[in-house]
C-alpha cells in the first residue's frame, strides 16, 4: 500500500516534523510519497526526495498555495487521495487545520495525532490530556492520520526519488490571507529542541523572562511557556506548550514557576528529564518531576546560569 | 445575523480521568460534567455579538446523551436566545458529528458557526473544519480574535510560529483558541432566565443522517508510568545529577 505525506514547509525548507511524519509512513507502508505544496518551493521538493525511503515527490509549485490556506490545499490533497491508502500530517496548527476537510470531503474519519502504529489500521493516540492511552482502529478505505511528531525519530537522507510536478487544484476561493505575525528567535524551534527551559505564571512578567533567556543561552534551548505565562502577556502565543498548545520531548526540560497541571503536563510529559524549579514543594510539578528544587526562582536561576557556565569552563 | 454554537458535554477539565482496570473504557458515570471549555469561549464570543448588535440570533447545539440539556441550560444562561438538543446515547466520532452538524446548518441557515477547536475528551480537533468542508464553506480556526467586515469575518489564529489572519466571506465556521476572551462569569438571574428559553429536544435519527463511521476505539491504558524523581537540596545538586546521573548536560 502506498502512503501519501503531506509536507510542511516554509516554501523554502522542509520542515522537521515531515522527516517524522515520513517516518511513521514508512512503518504504515510499503511506498511513501511527498506532496510539496506550495510557491517557489522546488528546493523543499529536492528536500523531500533526499530523504530515506521516499519513492516520489509530486510537486506542486503555484501562487494558490503562497500561504497555506486549509481550503485550497485540502482540494489539492483530495485530487490525489483516490491513489492512496492513507494521508499522513504531522499534528501542527497547519496540518490540524486542513486535514479534518480532507478527510470529511472523503466522508472518511481522521485519527488525530497517533503517538504508535501497531498495525496498518490499529493506532495509538492520547484522549483526555494524555491521561488515557486509546488503542483505535480505522478501517476506512483512505486513512486520513495526523501525526505526533515527538512520537517519531526523523529518517535520514540518502533517498533519491523522482520529483513529479502535479497539477493545482481549483481554488474554491473561500478565504484570503490578509497578514501574519511570526515569532523571530534564534534560538532553536521549541518542537525539535534538546532542552527546554519553560517558564509560568511565577516568573512574573515578561522581564522575568529575561532570566529563563540566560539560563536558555547556556544550554542552547528553546523557551516554551504554561498557558497563565501567554495569557498574561509575558511572552508570544506560540511558546504554549500542553494539550491545546505545542508537544515538545526534549531531553531536558525545567518547568520554573510551573504550577504542572495536567492540561501542562500533556504537552511535556514525554520528555526525558524533567526538572521543576517552584516554591511550592506541593505543586504538581514538583511531585512528578525527575528532579526538583524547592526554591524562589530568582534566586535559583542566576545560580544555575553561573554553575552551567564554570561547567563549562 | 445569526449564529449557530455547538457545544458539547464533558468531563470537567478539573478532574483527572483514568481508564477502567480492563481497559474497556473509560468511566465518566459519576464524574463533574462541564461544557467544553473552548466551546464556552465560543459562546461567550457569540453573545458578544449579539450584544454589539452584529448578531441578532445565538442558537446553541448539542448532540448527546439527554443529560446534555444542562450544557444547553448554560448555554442559554450564557445568552444564547435557544437551543437544541439532538439525542443520541452513542459516543459519535466527528466524521459523525459533522454530518449531523451539516443537517443542522441546512436546517438553521446560519451566518456564522462558531465553536470550539477541540473537545477535551476525544482531543481530536476535527469537527469544525469538517463541519466548514461538508457545507463548502471557509474556515477560520483557533481564532484568538475576530472582527466583522463588510460580508466577512476577520479572523486571527493562533499558529505554530505566531499569528495568521485570514479573511473569510460569510457563511463561514470559526473554531475559537483559548485567548479569544474570557468567558463571562454566570449569574443567578441569567441561569434562572435560562430555564424558560426554548430547549427543542429531537432524536439524532430525526435529521436522517448515517450515524456509521470506519473508526473505533477498542481498548485504553494509563500512559507509561514515568520513575519517582528525587529531590535536590541546592543548584549544585542539581547540576551534579543532570551531569552524571542524566547525563543531559
Ligand atoms: C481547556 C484548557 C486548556 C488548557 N491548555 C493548556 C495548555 O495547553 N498549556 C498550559 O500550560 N495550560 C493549559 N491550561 C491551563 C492550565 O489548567 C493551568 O491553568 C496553567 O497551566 C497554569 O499555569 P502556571 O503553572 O504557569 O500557573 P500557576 O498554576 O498559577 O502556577 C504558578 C506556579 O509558580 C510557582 N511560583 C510562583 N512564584 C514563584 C517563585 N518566585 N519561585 C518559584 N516558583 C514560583 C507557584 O508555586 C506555582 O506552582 C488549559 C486550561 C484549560 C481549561
Amino acid at each position: 500500500m502506498t502512503v501519501l505525506v503531506v509536507a510542511e514547509h516554509d516554501h523554502r525548507h522542509l520542515a522537521d516534523v515531515t522527516r517524522r511524519t515520513v517516518s511513521a509512513a514508512l512503518a504504515l507502508g510499503d511506498a511513501v510519497d511527498v506532496l510539496v505544496a506550495g510557491q517557489d518551493c522546488q528546493a523543499v521538493g529536492e528536500a523531500a526526495a533526499a530523504l530515506e525511503g521516499v519513492s516520489r515527490v509530486l510537486l506542486c509549485d503555484d501562487p494558490t498555495y503562497a500561504h497555506q490556506l486549509a481550503e485550497p490545499l485540502a482540494e489539492l490533497v483530495i485530487s490525489l487521495a483516490s491513489d492512496y491508502s492513507a494521508v499522513l500530517a504531522a499534528a501542527t496548527t497547519q496540518g490540524k487545520d486542513f486535514m479534518p476537510r480532507v478527510a470529511a470531503r472523503l466522508d472518511v474519519a481522521q485519527v488525530s495525532d497517533i503517538t504508535g502504529i501497531e498495525g496498518p489500521t490499529t493506532f495509538e493516540r492520547p484522549i483526555y490530556a494524555g491521561n488515557v492511552m486509546a488503542r483505535v482502529i480505522c478501517e476506512d478505505p483512505i486513512r486520513v492520520i495526523t501525526v505526533r511528531p515527538t512520537a517519531f525519530d526523523p529518517v535520514g537522507e540518502g533517498g533519491s526519488a523522482s520529483i513529479e510536478t502535479v497539477p493545482a487544484a481549483q481554488d474554491p476561493g473561500l478565504s484570503r490571507f490578509v497578514e501574519e505575525s511570526l515569532t523571530e528567535s534564534e534560538r532553536p524551534e521549541l518542537g525539535a529542541a534538546r532542552v527546554v527551559v519553560s517558564g509560568g505564571r511565577g516568573v512574573g512578567s515578561a522581564e522575568g523572562f529575561q532570566l529563563l533567556e540566560s539560563l536558555a543561552d547556556e544550554l542552547n534551548a528553546a523557551i516554551g511557556a504554561s498557558r497563565a505565562a501567554v495569557d498574561a502577556g509575558f511572552v508570544p502565543n506560540d511558546y504554549q506548550v500542553g494539550q491545546t498548545g505545542k508537544v515538545v520531548a526534549p531531553e531536558l526540560y525545567i518547568a520554573v514557576g510551573i504550577s504542572g497541571a495536567i492540561q501542562h503536563w500533556a504537552g511535556m510529559k514525554d520528555s526525558k528529564v524533567v526538572v521543576a524549579i517552584n516554591r511550592d514543594e506541593e505543586a504538581p510539578m514538583v511531585q512528578m518531576a525527575d528532579y526538583a528544587l524547592v526554591g524562589d526562582l530568582f534566586e535559583v536561576l542566576p545560580a544555575l546560569r553561573d554553575g552551567l557556565r564554570a561547567l563549562k569552563s | 445575523m445569526k449564529v449557530l454554537v455547538p457545544v458539547k458535554r464533558v468531563v470537567d477539565y478539573t478532574v483527572r480521568v483514568r481508564p477502567r482496570s480492563d481497559g474497556s473504557g473509560v468511566d465518566i458515570a459519576n464524574l463533574k460534567m462541564s461544557m467544553n471549555p473552548f466551546d464556552e469561549i465560543a459562546m461567550e464570543e457569540a453573545v458578544r455579538l449579539r450584544e454589539a448588535g452584529v448578531a441578532t440570533e445565538v442558537v446553541a447545539v448539542s448532540i448527546g446523551p439527554a443529560a446534555a440539556q444542562d450544557t444547553l441550560r448554560t448555554a442559554l444562561a450564557f445568552g444564547a436566545d435557544r437551543a437544541l438538543l439532538l439525542e443520541t446515547e452513542e459516543s459519535l466520532a466527528p466524521v459523525v458529528i459533522s454530518r449531523a452538524l451539516a443537517a443542522v446548518v441546512g436546517e438553521e441557515s446560519p451566518d456564522l458557526v462558531l465553536m470550539g477547536k477541540q473537545a477535551i475528551d476525544d482531543d481530536c480537533n476535527q469537527t469544525a473544519q469538517m463541519l466548514a468542508a461538508r457545507v463548502g464553506w471557509g474556515q477560520g480556526t483557533f481564532a484568538c480574535r475576530l472582527e466583522m467586515g463588510d460580508g466577512e469575518v476577520i479572523v486571527t489564529r493562533e499558529v505554530d510560529g505566531g499569528t495568521r489572519t485570514v479573511a473569510l466571506g460569510l457563511p463561514a465556521v470559526v473554531s475559537t483558541d483559548l485567548r479569544l476572551n474570557e468567558p463571562r462569569y454566570l449569574k443567578l438571574p441569567n441561569i434562572m432566565k435560562a430555564k424558560k428559553k426554548p430547549l427543542d429536544r429531537r432524536p439524532l435519527d430525526s435529521l436522517g443522517v448515517d450515524t456509521r463511521s470506519g473508526i473505533r476505539m477498542v481498548s485504553v491504558a494509563e500512559p507509561p508510568a514515568r520513575k519517582p524523581g528525587v529531590r535536590v537540596a541546592d543548584v549544585g545538586e542539581l547540576l551534579d545529577k543532570l551531569k552524571n546521573e542524566a547525563q543531559v548536560i
